[in-house]
C-alpha cells in the first residue's frame, strides 16, 4: 500500500527508467540516440576474414579448428568462422528488433 | 506458413495481397456474390502465390539481404491485368498478375504436346483456334528497381499520377518512374556528413492521395515533414514540419524511443494524416503543424512496463495503422492478438481479438478489455497475462466496405460488419 502511494507521485515512465538504470548502470548517456540508430543501419552485416581463416587453418593443420558454439550466428572474438558457420541461403533471418 | 509482414487491399478491394518473411506474396480474390444467397458476402480465396524475393548476400559489403517483403502497394487497374509493387530491404519489383483462360490449339508446326511435326507430313494449313482451359493465374516480374538504396527500405508509395512512385530507406527517399529501372532521383537525403552526428532516421513515407507534388515522411524522433516537389528538386527543406511539443518534465530515457513513428497514412480525403507511435495513434490536420487534432491511446497501460518491454525488444515493434473508407474510423494493432478501433465521431473505442479460439466462422467478435489495476473483472485480462509474442503489426481496411484484414503472426483473419 505504501509503495503504491509513493509511485503515484512518480510518473510511471520515470519509475521504469529508474528500474532500467538500476539493472544496467552503464546504459548510454544519450537516450535513444545514436546507438540504436547505428545498430539499425548495420542490420545484416556479417564478418568473415578469409586471411584469418586460412592462417588459422595452416597453423592448426592436425588439430580441429575451434568450432562455433551453440549460437552459430554469433561470430566474434577469438573464434575464426568457417565457411560452414556462415549461413548459406537461409529461409529467414532472425535479428534483434534493435536492428530495425 | 510464414510470418506475414505486409497486408494490402487493391483499389477496388476485390484483391488482398499479403507478403511474408520468406519472400512470398499470396493474393486473395473476393468471390462474386452468389445470387441464390443474396445476403452472403463474397469470401476471399487464394488467387495467386509467387516467390517475389529471394535471400541475397552482398559480397562487397558483407551484407546479408533478407527476402522478407516489407511493403506491397497496388497500382490502380488499367487493363485486365493487375500490377503491384513489392519490396524487401533493397530491391523493389513490379509484378504483373494476369489470367489465362484460353489456349490455342491446332498449330501447324507442332503437336498438342509441343513436339515439332515433321514438315513432310504437313499436307494442309489450318488456323489455330482458341479453346477454353482451366483458369491459370500467372505472376511475372515486369520491372526490377535495384541498387538505389544503401540503407533498408521501409516504405514505397505510388503517386496519384500513376506514373511515379517513391521508395524510402532510413536516410534517403528516391523517386522512380514505373517504366524506368536504371535511374531514380534522390529527393530527400538526411545522411549527415559525419555519421557520428546521426540523430534521427526516416521511418515511413507516403505520397498525398490527390496532390502528386506532395509527400510526407516521418522520423524516429516523432516528427513529420511534408515536402513539395514543386518548390525544389531536392526536398531536404520541408514545406511543413509537424511536431507535438513535449512536456520537458515528463522526459525519460524512453521518451524518444516511444515517440518514434512507425507508420504514417494520409486520410482518403487528403485533409488529414495519421501517425502511429509506440503507445498512441494521432490524427493531424495538414493545416496545423504544432499539434495533432486527435490522439488515441492504444495501450497506455504499457507505460508502466517500459523497462521489460525494452529488455525484450518489444519497445521497438513497428505497428501500422489504417483508415476506413470514409475516414471515420481508424484501426491499429496491439499485443495478445488484440487490435483496436477508434470511431472519430463518437469517440468510442473497441478492442477485439484475432485468434482461433475467439472467432469461429460467422460468430460475432466479443469486445475485449485489459484490466489496468485493482480488481480484475471476469473476462478481463490483466496486463501481466498479455502475450507479447502475439503482436498485430499489420492490418488493412477494405476501401469501401466494413471489411478488415488482420495479420496475426502467420495467420490472416478477415472480419466484416454483421449483416443486419
Amino acid at each position: 500500500q505504501d509503495t503504491q502511494e509513493k509511485e503515484k507521485t512518480i510518473p510511471p515512465e520515470r519509475a521504469e527508467e529508474a528500474k532500467l538504470k538500476a539493472k544496467y548502470p552503464n546504459l548510454g548517456q544519450k537516450p535513444g540516440g545514436s546507438d540504436f540508430l547505428r545498430k539499425r543501419l548495420q542490420k545484416g552485416q556479417k564478418y568473415f576474414d578469409s586471411g584469418d581463416y586460412n592462417m588459422a587453418k595452416a597453423k592448426v593443420k592436425n588439430k580441429q579448428l575451434p568450432s562455433a558454439g551453440p549460437d552459430k550466428n554469433l561470430v566474434t572474438g577469438d573464434h575464426i568462422p568457417t565457411p560452414q558457420d556462415l549461413p548459406q541461403r537461409k529461409s529467414s533471418l532472425v535479428t534483434s528488433k534493435l536492428a530495425g | 506458413a510464414d510470418i506475414i509482414s505486409t497486408v494490402e487491399f487493391n483499389y477496388s478491394g476485390d484483391l488482398l495481397a499479403t507478403g511474408d518473411k520468406g519472400g512470398r506474396v499470396v493474393i486473395f480474390q473476393r468471390e462474386q456474390e452468389n445470387k441464390s444467397r443474396p445476403f452472403s458476402r463474397g469470401e476471399y480465396n487464394v488467387y495467386s502465390t509467387f516467390q517475389s524475393h529471394e535471400p541475397e548476400f552482398d559480397y562487397l559489403k558483407s551484407l546479408e539481404i533478407e527476402e522478407k517483403i516489407n511493403k506491397i502497394r497496388w497500382l490502380p487497374q488499367q487493363n485486365a491485368a493487375h500490377f503491384l509493387l513489392s519490396t524487401n530491404d533493397k530491391t523493389i519489383k513490379l509484378w504483373k498478375i494476369s489470367e489465362r483462360d484460353k489456349r490455342a490449339e491446332g498449330y501447324n508446326l507442332k503437336d498438342e504436346d509441343g513436339r515439332l511435326r515433321d514438315p513432310v507430313r504437313i499436307k494442309e494449313l489450318r488456323v489455330p483456334t482458341l479453346k477454353p482451359m482451366d483458369l491459370m493465374v500467372e505472376a511475372s516480374p515486369r520491372r526490377i528497381f535495384a541498387n538505389a538504396h544503401t540503407y533498408h527500405i521501409n516504405s514505397i508509395s505510388v503517386n496519384s499520377d500513376y506514373a511515379t512512385y517513391l521508395s524510402a530507406d532510413d536516410l534517403r527517399i528516391n523517386l522512380w518512374h514505373l517504366e524506368i529501372t536504371n535511374r531514380s532521383f534522390n529527393i530527400v537525403d538526411i545522411k549527415p556528413a559525419n555519421m557520428e552526428e546521426l540523430t534521427e532516421v526516416i521511418t515511413a513515407a507516403e505520397f498525398h492521395p490527390q496532390q502528386c507534388n506532395v509527400f510526407v515522411y516521418s522520423s524516429s524522433k516523432g516528427t513529420i515533414r511534408l515536402c513539395d516537389m514543386r518548390s525544389s528538386a531536392l526536398c531536404d527543406r520541408h514545406s511543413k514540419f509537424f511536431e507535438e511539443p513535449e512536456d520537458p518534465s515528463s522526459r525519460s530515457f524512453f521518451s524518444e524511443i516511444i515517440s518514434s513513428i512507425s507508420d504514417v497514412k494520409f486520410s482518403h480525403n487528403g485533409r488529414y494524416m495519421m501517425t502511429r507511435d509506440y503507445l498512441s495513434v494521432k490524427v493531424w490536420d495538414l493545416n496545423m503543424e504544432n499539434r495533432p487534432v486527435e490522439t488515441y491511446q492504444v495501450h497506455e497501460y504499457l507505460r508502466s512496463k517500459l523497462c521489460s518491454l525494452y529488455e525484450n525488444d518489444c519497445i521497438f515493434d513497428k505497428f501500422e495503422c489504417c483508415w476506413n473508407g470514409l475516414d471515420s474510423t481508424i484501426m491499429t494493432g496491439s499485443y495478445n492478438n488484440f487490435f483496436r478501433m477508434f470511431d472519430r465521431n463518437t469517440r468510442r473505442d473497441t478492442t477485439l481479438e484475432a485468434s482461433r479460439e475467439s472467432s469461429k466462422s460467422r460468430a460475432i467478435l466479443k469486445p475485449r478489455k485489459v484490466c489496468t489495476g485493482g480488481k480484475r473483472k471476469k473476462d478481463e485480462i490483466s496486463v501481466d497475462s498479455l502475450d507479447f509474442n502475439k503482436k498485430i503489426l499489420h492490418t488493412a481496411w477494405h476501401p469501401t466496405e466494413n471489411l478488415i484484414a488482420v495479420a496475426a503472426t502467420n495467420n490472416l483473419y478477415l472480419f466484416q460488419d454483421k449483416v443486419n
